[in-house]
């Protein structure tokens, strides 16, 4: 709510409350910039200097050594990430053009059935789906990861469009079954292109979803096949030799930037995403 | 709804579309039955074996269950929970109410501060966990700058003292979650009737009291929303120990989807971590379903 | 051009639940204009999305010239629909909305153009063609949503209450500019209504539906004319039809009904005779316009004396409301008798145009067949001449 009766003025409480926002800014921005201030230093550097100290000389080894550590795992990431992006999106379109278009005798219970895994508790299913995935050989591949995220993605994707298809008068499908389309016609045709903002919103949700995952990573894919949060997470914890914090830092920032490049970029349909998880409709 | 089959002269076409609808829901369909419930009643099967490295069907009833309850890290990590769930979702959600507030009112560059404040949600907990770990290191991190900068007393070593390093968790968490919350409540606050507002004001209520007793009484539902996230994220909670403390030092850290990862996969334990698991599920359901309950009476109310 | 027959059609949406739709019987000639009115609630919609086949019938049939057409998907039916939200698709020019059927049918690009340029004429909505649906004001959205439905050249139109989303002004246009469409086109026309008025004027023949049943299938007259019971007789005309409840008695062989205004009485001899009528609780309808002014010099036809009450002049009549046993009682004059509140007039009715209901069936008494109507018109005739 925008207080538009009082005019602002510069007296002792806007001075506060801005004071108290910049601070804020600084609380949330420090750990970024201490990230990139550590990348950029040497290790002796890191040794003298302190957090926010300026870097005595500039050098890009840290990222360099970094990228020669966890290079091969963001590329997993990669081919992790897009294809399962897609396609749980796409299937998550196909479901909430079903349960709002097309409903059928038990098609509401089943999305009650599907609404719980948004909340559902990953430890339940590691060991059953771990045992699956060894059994179709898929054990520590890249394909295992992208199934798994596609399967425990559904629920929010499916949430996405059927409640954003819930908005949409079934009038418009009617006419276009008069018209002669049929089910995937009206859903190509008529309801994609009407839903490019939650297209977006859902892609975006997934992307930073897959991407940022750890539990999965861990449990289900060893060695190559690992995603690069794992690989992250290996190279920060090895306790053998000398901490290099600058290759920490560094390999820190190439795991971040992508979802941080998106939030950038997109970031009003990242907000809406995370909101629409939580404001149900 | 096909009555029409007592009629049995639809075309082949008409019937190939009628049961098209169903045919695309199949694949999900069976995904969430097999995926999500079957699964879940197979962990708890595993629950009540004696499965360790390898699962084994041998029935040990709740063996598993009296196990866990006497094992000491799990109650470390069930207590480490409380606390941590506790303080980070207080403190999340005191920060990002205030927050939410300040930047109601008419602030410059509004868009620009938002930005700010929200996109830790963007990275990895592994990420968050990686730089607070830096942040945190005790002789190099903040630890050394603030005593560079003068305050030569200062120490903070939490990160290594069973005693404190829960609070170094919650110090991450709140980091990347706080700036969520506060933009839940602003979009609540963007939401609320302005008539309201102006009628309080020439009733002689300051802002202030305004915002006290009529604004945020009003965002009930966003705050229970916000709990509702904020405790779920507490509970699966496993990446950000991973990357900070691995539970350490020692167990000190442990929470309980540590706990149940480290059992289940590296310690051969897998009867145990399954119980586990089950309680973990036992207490998201003792939050999701109270709150699902008041939110479809209160719409049977509306 | 087609015939359209609806066979006993059936709709329930599982057992337990009570019939949508009850033994639906109707039929109409290839170019007729059929109505099917009723208040929400009542089965219609249900009943045209069951005719276009975009829901199941559970039994019966329903057939397009003679061919049941009833296990048909909806593309097949060959039949165009016209939607109360107009239902326009968002993301498509409204030159696409129109196309967009053709396409799927497969017709060539050029005879699209064509066809699309014959109906955005017919419709004059040429220069609108361009725009996106989100861009046209209701009433242009309206013309699109038609022409969409023109452009296909179906076997049957549908119009699903088309005109409620529009202003009063400009549905009252758009009202007779689908007359004059359907009288140039003459193509078979179902259209849904709850809006009497757009049933009395726009049907060649109307369904009077309540409950998932059909209470009355006529012509606008004889809907208006010869209400098969209460419910119809008071679902359509406005001013309502005036309801009197009352006991019949009686006197020389011959049935009366008794008015009491108050100030005065008056015997009603009623055309009817049968036997165990008399001493019954009915209703009896009067329309408003057929209680008008008595003469000066005495015609023989019955009249009462009665105060006026309330005056509401709505230009072309005058609307008088006095009281007869106990009920309001609406009169619908001529607008230049004037006669002040409080006032006594003398009011007179035709008492072969009176109508009687079963009190508690609501069915109306004394009708055998259509004999009624001829009665009737040959009363008129009489009346008219005095």
């Amino acid at each position: 709510m925008h207080n538009q009766l009082a005019k602002p003025t510069l007296n002792f409480s806007r001075i506060a409350i801005y004071a108290t926002l910049l601070l804020a800014c600084a609380v949330y921005l420090i750990p970024l910039i201490v990230m990139l201030l550590t990348s950029f230093k040497s290790p002796e550097d890191i040794r003298t200097g302190n957090l926010l100290s300026w870097p005595q000389v500039i050098t890009g080894i840290g990222w360099i050594k970094a990228w020669d550590t966890v290079g091969g795992f963001f590329w997993n990431s990669v081919k992790i990430t897009l294809p399962a992006v897609f396609i749980s999106t796409l299937l998550g379109a196909l479901n909430g053009y079903v349960l709002t278009m097309w409903r059928f005798r038990g098609s509401q219970l089943f999305f009650g059935l599907l609404l719980f895994g948004c909340f559902l508790p990953f430890q339940t299913v590691l060991l059953p789906a771990s045992f699956t995935l060894g059994k179709l050989g898929l054990a520590s591949t890249t394909t295992g990861l992208v199934i798994v995220h596609i399967v425990y993605g559904l629920a929010f994707t499916t949430l996405f469009f059927r409640n954003y298809f819930m908005s949409v008068p079934d009038a418009l499908v009617r006419a276009a079954r008069l018209d002669g389309a049929g089910f995937f016609t009206i859903f190509t045709r008529i309801l994609l292109p009407m839903s490019v903002p939650i297209i977006m919103v859902c892609l975006i949700w997934q992307f930073t979803q897959i991407w940022n995952d750890f539990l999965f990573g861990v449990v289900f894919a060893s060695g190559d096949a690992q995603p690069i949060t794992v690989a992250l997470n290996n190279l920060v914890n090895t306790s053998t030799g000398v901490k290099e914090y600058n290759v920490d830092m560094a390999a820190a920032m190439i795991a971040g930037l992508p979802t941080l490049l998106v939030y950038v970029l997109a970031g009003k349909y990242f907000l809406r995403g995370l909101t629409a998880g939580a404001v149900k409709g | 709804m096909s009555t029409m089959t007592a009629l049995g002269r639809v075309s082949p076409t008409e019937k190939l579309q009628r049961w098209l609808p169903k045919l695309v829901l199949a694949p999900s369909m069976l995904i969430v039955l097999v995926g999500f419930y079957g699964y879940i009643l197979w962990t708890f099967l595993l629950s009540f074996t004696n499965s360790s490295f390898m699962p084994s069907y041998k029935w040990v009833g709740l063996a598993q269950y009296a196990r866990l309850m006497e094992n000491d890290r799990w109650w470390v990590a069930s207590k480490n929970l409380a606390v941590f769930g506790g303080l980070f979702i207080a403190i999340s959600l005191v920060i990002g109410v205030v927050l939410a507030v300040l930047l109601d009112q008419r602030i410059r560059r509004e868009g620009f501060i938002r930005t700010v404040y929200l996109y830790p949600m963007a990275l990895s907990m592994i990420v968050t966990g990686t730089a607070w770990k830096w942040l945190l290191n005790p002789g190099l991190g903040l630890d050394k700058m603030l005593r560079d900068w003068g305050w030569e007393g200062f120490r903070l070593d939490w990160l290594v003292d069973p005693d404190r390093v829960v609070y170094c968790l919650v110090i991450a968490a709140v980091w990347q979650s706080s700036g969520f919350v506060m933009a839940l409540f602003l979009s609540g606050l963007r939401g609320v009737d302005q008539s309201i507002i102006r009628a309080a004001q020439v009733d002689g209520a300051s802002l202030p009291t305004i915002y006290l007793r009529i604004v945020l009484p009003s965002l009930r539902p966003v705050f229970f929303s916000a709990l509702m996230i904020l405790a779920h994220i507490a509970i699966k909670s496993f990446d950000l120990v991973a990357a900070m403390t691995a539970g350490g030092p020692g167990y000190a850290s442990d929470l309980p989807a540590m706990f149940m990862y480290s059992f289940t996969f590296s310690r051969g334990q897998m009867g145990m971590g399954s119980a586990s698991a089950m309680l973990m599920l036992g207490a998201i359901l003792s939050i999701l379903v109270p709150y699902l309950y008041s939110e479809l009476r209160g719409k049977r109310h509306a | 051009m087609a015939t359209l027959q609806l066979r006993n059609v059936n709709k329930t949406y599982g057992s337990g639940l009570p019939d949508t739709l009850k033994n639906i019987e109707l039929k109409i000639e290839s170019g007729e204009f059929l109505i099917l009115v009723g208040p929400s609630g009542c089965g219609k919609s249900t009943l045209m999305n069951c005719i276009a086949g975009l829901e199941s019938i559970s039994g019966g049939a329903i057939l397009v010239d003679e061919a049941d057409i009833s296990g048909m998907s909806p593309k097949d039916r060959d039949i165009a629909m016209v939607f109360q939200s107009y239902a326009l698709y968002p993301t498509m020019s409204v030159r696409e909305n129109i196309a967009f059927g053709l396409k799927i049918r497969k017709m060539a690009p050029a005879a699209i153009e064509e066809e699309v340029a014959r109906v955005a004429k017919l419709l004059q909505i040429e220069h609108l063609l361009g725009r996106k649906p989100g861009q046209l004001s209701g009433g242009q959205q309206q013309r699109v949503a038609m022409g969409r439905a023109l452009a296909r050249r179906p076997k049957i139109y549908l119009f699903d209450e088309p005109l409620s989303n529009l202003d009063a002004k400009l549905r009252v246009e758009m009202r007779t500019e689908i007359k004059l469409m359907h009288q140039r086109l003459k193509t078979t026309t179902v259209y849904v209504t709850h809006d009497q008025i757009e049933a009395m004027t726009l049907g060649d023949k109307v369904a009077v539906m309540k409950d998932g049943l059909i209470q009355q299938f006529g012509t606008p007259q004889q809907i208006y004319n010869d209400p098969a019971n209460l419910f119809v007789a008071s679902f359509i005309g406005s001013p309502p039809m005036n309801f009197i409840p009352l006991r019949l008695q009686r006197q020389e062989g011959r049935l009366h009904a008794l008015l009491d205004s108050g100030q005065a009485r008056c015997e009603l001899p009623l055309g009817l005779s049968e036997a165990g009528l008399e001493d019954r609780e009915v209703i009896l309808g009067m329309r408003p316009e057929q209680i008008v002014l008595a003469p000066a010099e005495p015609n023989g036809l019955p009249s009462i004396r009665a105060e006026v009450q309330v005056i509401e002049p709505t230009g072309p009549d005058t609307l008088v409301f006095v009281t007869l046993n106990q009920t309001k009682v609406c009169c619908r004059l001529a607008p230049d008798i004037a006669p002040q509140v409080g006032e006594t007039l003398n009011l007179q009715f035709d008492p072969a145009r009176v109508l009687l209901f079963d009190a508690s069936s609501g069915e109306r008494l004394g009708v055998v067949g259509g004999a009624q109507a001829e009665v009737h018109a040959g009363n008129v005739a009489q009346f008219k001449g005095r």
